[in-house]
């Protein structure tokens, strides 16, 4: 029979378990998805939940195995938990504004207007230039 | 029980990471790259945690702060290069 410790500790690596499988889930969304947008999408909320998982598992199992209360897993979920958001985000800001393309059949984009307006409109300028230049 | 379902855990991390890694190599642009690597760092941190529970130490728990700290002080230099062209800029003196 298991007594409550023991039940506790499969607790423990049943959250790892389950951690690791979404983990698993977030890379193939990294391998199936069409662009860098959605795949960042899959990469940090789904990434981040399989850390939180585990290391909270990881804290428990320590807790309850050894009578250890261990800072260093909390403030590991603390940071992980601030950082990920963040550093998804930042790529996503640089990729967009280093014209990364979008995926085919990705619906309005409003910020291209405000970003590149002026840009489009002296490329189109150019275009219309050259192409009028080619009929005479 | 619990070190068969942890050692599969262990299994499972790696083959997150080992698709990440196809990411990394096949990525069509940078961010995808900056994106995967970071995937990589975050499922490393995850994978130290169950090693340091296999081995019942808590020697590696240090590990898991730094290896966080430098994933995401690495993916910050990263955007920054993509986003800029430099990665520590400089104001001119005058």
């Amino acid at each position: 029979m298991l007594n409550v410790n023991q039940l506790i500790e499969l607790m423990a690596a049943l959250l790892i378990l389950v951690g690791a499988i979404v983990s698993v889930i977030s890379a193939f969304g990294m391998i199936r998805l069409p662009d860098v947008y959605t795949r960042s999408h899959a990469a940090t909320k789904s990434a981040t939940l399989s850390v939180l998982l585990c290391l909270f598992g990881g804290f428990v199992y320590f807790w309850i195995h050894d009578g250890y209360v261990s800072i260093r897993l909390i403030l590991g979920i603390i940071f992980v938990f601030i950082t990920a958001p963040v550093s998804g985000h930042l790529v996503c800001r640089a990729a967009y504004r280093s014209r990364v393309p979008l995926a085919e059949g990705s619906g309005d984009d409003a910020l291209n207007e405000i970003l590149f307006g002026e840009e489009n409109i002296q490329v189109k300028e150019e275009v219309e230039a050259t192409l009028k230049e080619i009929k005479e | 029980m619990i070190d068969l379902i942890l050692k599969a855990a262990l299994v499972l991390f790696m083959l997150a990471i080992a698709l990440s890694l196809y990411r990394v190599i096949k990525g069509p642009s940078l961010p995808d790259r900056a994106i995967a690597l970071d995937t990589i760092g975050v499922n490393l941190i995850s994978a130290i945690a169950i090693v340091s529970i296999v081995l019942n130490t808590k020697a590696f728990l240090e590990a898991i702060l730094i290896l966080g700290i430098l994933a995401f002080i690495g993916t910050i230099a990263f955007s920054k290069y993509i986003e800029r062209g430099v990665i520590v800029e400089r104001k001119s003196a005058d």
